[in-house]
């Protein structure tokens, strides 16, 4: 692994080892002094073209428990929002010694430009791209799913986990198929028809239009934010209609199997997509994937790092 | 520690390379945990943490010895210490084990920390650190099952199994009845 940019990029062992370490990692949270000093001198750059709150935070939380130099970049109040291109971003970043690079842009298939183009050495990890790919909310979801479901060991073969809401616009969506497919796991989408992108019967996954039908049985159900921002079109009649057929209350979540969970991969609008009630009942889920956001994270930069480091000492030695 | 060995009557290395059979690694891991008991005046304050991979099983070992001699179950933890390792640059990522601290902690306890064998004295330096992270031991030991020489820092063992005099270039397999079937110290190379 010297880049993270898609979960398609992951094999199954991959993926394991990742849920693996962030599991042991994990335990660090419990302890007095909550850091490790793994990835002292190494120097994290968060590069954020886009606003996000949680997973920024939580790849800073990641970095800083590793040792790393953190360094923030956020578009608003930098040069980007004077019109500097990715290209000369990226090029400051390489001389500043980065070694790796966190990116969230709002272009799908920026972070790939970035480390395929030639720009910089370092490594590079998506941290969501436009419509396209989120794939460290994946593995937390994942992480979350097998926690909960066997015990936080193995894989997820013959669970179903149904995926409802604004796929069209979803990176987590995405991701989280090609992700849960990898983990033996079979997972239903579920949208309005609007909201389902073009070549959804590619993906290795079930379609469904009607909630009530892929509900019932379910492992877990996982709620997507309807994205507003990124709509442009009356994707749906009203905000009521789509709550009442595709928002989860009580009796919905009542349909998943006895152990089933919900997930939300956040921010939520309650009462729209997910009412308050699940949204902190029994089975949601949904503060936790936030905890093991970070460990999920710290997982991803030693595997990163640590196979960089391999790497470059194999093209030394030849 | 030499009279000890003198008493064990030493002997070098058969044809196979192997030093230790399996009752000769019973036997000193019995002579440690006497030592052991002898030096902190019995088990009260003693907790074992045994460094992955095979100072677990070797740690495992010695609790149940001081179970037998004194009748007490001393707390009994694991330590991986790849995340403090200083050679990441040089090995890159493996995967992590178990780190597993007991209930009650370390603070102000004799903490004996426990590894097959002793070369450079780097796994204990991480080890050291790691356990700083944990708590605040009032002391701490270190018992091995074998002590190769070549060290790299100042670094010693407390309690030594056998000390086998080697050239850089040999290799030290200790391989234990819990991780690898069968329980022998060879030398290899």
């Amino acid at each position: 692994m010297r880049h993270l940019l898609s979960a398609a990029d992951l094999t199954r062992d991959e993926a394991l080892l990742i849920l693996d370490t962030a599991g042991e990692l994990g335990k660090v949270t419990d302890r007095a002094v909550k850091k490790l000093p793994t990835l002292r001198g190494r120097t994290v750059v968060n590069l954020f073209f886009e606003d996000s709150t949680r997973t920024r935070i939580s790849f800073e939380a990641a970095a800083k428990r590793l040792s790393a130099d953190l360094i923030t970049f956020s578009a608003k109040g930098s040069s980007v929002s004077k019109g500097e291109s990715l290209k000369d971003t990226a090029l400051t970043l390489e001389a500043m010694g980065a070694d790796a690079v966190v990116v969230r842009h709002e272009a799908s298939g920026a972070p790939h430009r970035l480390a395929h183009s030639g720009w910089i050495d370092c490594a590079v990890i998506n941290a969501g791209d436009g419509t396209h790919e989120h794939p460290t909310q994946a593995l937390l979801d994942a992480f979350t799913l097998r926690h909960h479901l066997s015990g936080g060991e193995g894989a997820l073969d013959g669970r179903r986990v149904v995926i409802v809401g604004d796929v069209l616009h979803s990176r987590v969506a995405r991701s989280n198929v090609l992700l849960l497919h990898a983990l033996g796991a079979s997972v239903t989408l579920v949208a309005p028809p609007t909201l389902m992108p073009v070549g959804v019967q590619t993906w290795p996954c079930e379609v469904s239009y009607d909630l009530d039908d892929a509900l019932p049985g379910a492992s877990a159900v996982m709620m997507l934010r309807v994205q507003r921002e990124r709509m442009n079109a009356a994707y749906f009649p009203s905000t009521h209609e789509y709550s009442r057929r595709y928002g989860l209350d009580t009796r919905r979540a009542s349909l998943l199997a006895d152990d089933g969970i919900v997930l939300h991969p956040g921010p939520m609008n309650r009462g729209m997509e997910i009412t308050a009630d699940v949204a902190d009942g029994q089975r949601s889920v949904i503060v936790e994937q936030v905890t093991n956001g970070v460990n999920v994270r710290m997982a991803v930069l030693y595997l990163i790092l640590g196979a960089r480091a391999e790497a470059d000492l194999t093209e030394a030695s030849q | 520690m030499a009279d000890a060995e003198a008493r064990r009557g030493s002997t070098g290395p058969d044809a196979s390379g192997r030093v230790l059979d399996a009752d000769d690694i019973a036997r000193v891991t019995r002579r440690i945990t006497h030592e052991i008991l002898e030096r902190s005046h019995g088990p009260s304050n003693v907790v074992l943490m045994g460094i992955q991979t095979r100072g677990v099983p070797l740690a495992q070992r010695i609790a149940g010895s001081i179970q037998d001699i004194e009748g007490v179950e001393v707390p009994l933890g694991s330590l991986d210490i790849t995340m403090y390792r200083d050679d990441l640059r040089l090995r890159g990522a493996r995967p992590l084990e178990v780190t597993d601290v007991p209930a009650l902690g370390v603070d102000d306890r004799i903490v004996v920390l426990i590894d097959d064998v002793l070369f450079s004295g780097r796994t204990i330096r991480a080890a050291l650190d790691a356990l700083s992270d944990i708590g605040r031991p009032r002391a701490v030991q270190l018992a091995v099952l074998v002590d190769r020489g070549h060290r790299e820092l100042p670094i010693r063992a407390d309690y030594v199994g056998k000390n086998i005099p080697t050239s850089r270039e040999q290799a030290v397999r200790v391989r234990l009845t819990e991780v690898d079937g069968v329980d022998e110290v060879a030398v290899e190379g």
